[in-house]
């Protein structure tokens, strides 16, 4: 699926690919001891922040000035989970994360959809159905996806006041769809025209037009691709700062903003505990997708991964 | 449906469906892509302040912006920061990627350690760094309890160091993805390669360094590009990390266009700032897109 674009260079499924050929044999060689020593002190080093956000966040306050951030706390407290979801101020309000939260998921939850039906049908139509002068539009499109977002920005909060949708989730909500767009449709461009022309011949003999073999015979088999599709955008829009903090108004705050507001507020006394319980709430939604989906991240990463 | 062809009908509305669904692709590519972009590089040129205005002042806002000292650090800052994350992010997410190609058990799981931070925000990763980095709680209180007691590590709050605090953030955080892309090219090397240099006795170091690199010459230009347009956006990290202090020492370009757009309400300037943030783009990619595509055309 990725031969017809740049990505080529790195085929996706070769990553899924599994160690293969016979076990090597002394299991306490120097050699081994190498490469897994290396690879488990590394291991630890990367776990190491995910651990201190743990600790950090079940400690009380006093302990937190006393010890030290590595050490396991001495009496676990949920209290500072509790504060971050419910009452941590930000300064414009105090009711903590929650409502970052659910604004985020209503912010998320339309915009993969949105973003990967358009793109989908689209990536049809490019593959399928093609017409006089899409092959330009596309390569637009794809070009596109390196510009900064900074010279776009701007322009864009015009075309949303103009349209009444400045500072409103909705406006959101087709930011992200616009942004998502070169690579979701690279990707199921890729996908269709990957699949056996015959197939579409025959339903075309059928009488099958556009809609009908989108349906019934495009979107059933293409399953895989749908779920790479929604890994990578649930990820993405989840974790975005920059279009949250621009295109909404503070009410309205998804969590990563929130999150910064909360944590880097200047105002009343450091809560460490309470800004770690803040940071992993906020990195648990694409924490899940990501130890749920498995090897299917990888391949919508190696596949997205021009988004940046 | 593209109709069935009976007499002549009105070209535009052959393959109408796809067309269709193809208006939100046009819309976007033509009025935000070219659109937007060739509208911030006009008004680059105007004096506009809290509204953008068609009051051209030729190269004045550049003028400015290359004068101003906290455009000069953020550049400044880019290049250390894009240099150093280049080669730690190609150095180490290539050794990883060896490694775990060494037909080794438990691979999956150490992947998945290695790629998690990945799937954190740019956020997320600012704020924990922030912690670890905190000279009254962190890494430097830890080993001065251990008695080293004059030990310093305080990277985010010295003005010439801040950004390495950044960049063990960002190394961190994207090394991951680097190590995936790199396992995936050293899987598309042919085993017999290995063998061959095996019965030559070319030492393993040397079959890295000399036949397998540059085999996967495609795999680090794609990735170099991914880092590099990556690179020029970073701006959540800092946000999160240090807010661009102490003072003003740790400034990226992205965060300059931010603040004169949002904050400061001098369009201009940030006009100027983010068409700089192109430019840079373009001589990128360009000589990427060139290598990549025009060669294979006339091929």
């Amino acid at each position: 699926m990725h031969d017809r674009v740049a990505l080529s260079a790195i085929p996706a499924a070769r990553i899924e690919a599994g160690p293969q050929g016979p076990k090597p044999r002394h299991a306490f060689s120097r050699r081994n001891i190498f490469i897994y020593g290396t690879l488990i002190v590394v291991s630890l080093y990367y776990l190491l922040p995910l651990y201190v956000m743990v600790v950090t966040s079940l400690k009380g306050m006093p302990e937190i000035r006393l010890g030290n951030i590595f050490a396991p706390p001495m009496e676990i407290t949920f209290e500072p989970w509790a504060k971050a979801w419910a009452t941590a101020c930000t300064g414009l309000n105090c009711d903590g994360l929650s409502r970052g939260f659910w604004n985020s998921v209503r912010i998320t939850v339309p915009s993969v959809i949105i973003s990967i039906v358009i793109a989908s049908v689209n990536g049809y139509a490019l593959a399928n159905w093609r017409f006089k002068g899409a092959d330009v539009f596309f390569t637009i499109l794809i070009v596109g996806a390196f510009i900064p977002y900074q010279v776009m920005i701007y322009p864009i909060v015009i075309v949303l006041r103009e349209i009444g949708l400045y500072g409103s989730l909705s406006g959101l909500v087709i930011v992200h769809s616009i942004f998502g767009m070169p690579i979701l449709t690279l990707l199921f461009r890729n996908y269709f025209a990957s699949m056996p022309e015959e197939l579409f011949k025959a339903a075309r003999v059928d009488g099958a037009g556009f809609w009908g073999i989108y349906f019934r015979i495009m979107l059933p088999m293409s399953l895989p691709i749908f779920v790479v599709a929604i890994i990578l955008q649930i990820t993405g829009i989840w974790n975005d700062f920059l279009f949250g903090v621009i295109y909404t108004r503070p009410e309205s705050y998804p969590m990563t903003v929130q999150l910064n507001n909360i944590v880097n507020s200047m105002q009343g006394v450091k809560e460490y505990n309470v800004n770690m319980a803040a940071t992993i709430l906020t990195g648990l939604v694409p924490l899940f997708v990501y130890f749920v989906s498995g090897k299917l991240f990888v391949r919508g990463i190696a596949a997205g991964a021009v988004k940046g | 449906m593209s109709t069935a062809p009976t007499g002549r009908p009105n070209r535009l509305f052959r393959n109408l469906n796809a067309k269709v669904a193809s208006i939100p692709m046009i819309l976007t590519a033509v009025v935000i892509f070219v659109g937007g972009t060739a509208w911030t590089v006009v008004y680059s040129f105007t004096n506009s302040r809290l509204l953008p205005r068609l009051n051209f002042v030729g190269l004045e806002q550049y003028e400015r912006l290359w004068a101003a000292p906290r455009w000069q650090i953020a550049v400044e800052n880019l290049l250390i920061y894009g240099i150093l994350s280049l080669i730690f992010s190609l150095v180490i997410g290539f050794v990883l990627a060896a490694l775990l190609d060494q037909k080794i058990r438990f691979e999956n799981t150490f992947r998945s350690i290695l790629l998690y931070p990945f799937a954190l925000s740019f956020i997320v990763t600012g704020l924990v760094w922030q912690w670890i980095l905190n000279p009254d709680f962190g890494v430097q209180n830890v080993v001065r309890s251990l008695g080293w007691e004059s030990f310093v590590f305080d990277p985010l709050y010295n003005p010439s160091l801040v950004i390495y605090g950044i960049l063990i953030a960002g190394l961190w955080q994207g090394t991951g993805l680097i190590m995936c892309l790199m396992l995936a090219g050293l899987r598309g090397i042919d085993e017999d390669i290995w063998k061959a240099a095996r019965v030559d006795g070319i030492p393993m170091w040397k079959t890295y360094l000399f036949i397998v690199i540059p085999m996967m010459r495609p795999v680090f230009v794609t990735t170099l590009v991914i880092l590099a347009s990556g690179i020029v956006r970073v701006y959540d990290l800092v946000v999160a990390q240090t807010s661009g202090g102490p003072g003003i020492s740790s400034e990226v370009p992205a965060k300059y266009v931010y603040d004169y757009m949002f904050l400061a309400q001098n369009l201009g300037q940030g006009f100027a700032a983010s068409s700089m943030m192109l430019l840079t783009v373009i001589v990128i990619v360009v000589p990427w897109a060139y290598l990549e595509f025009g060669g294979r055309r006339r091929a």
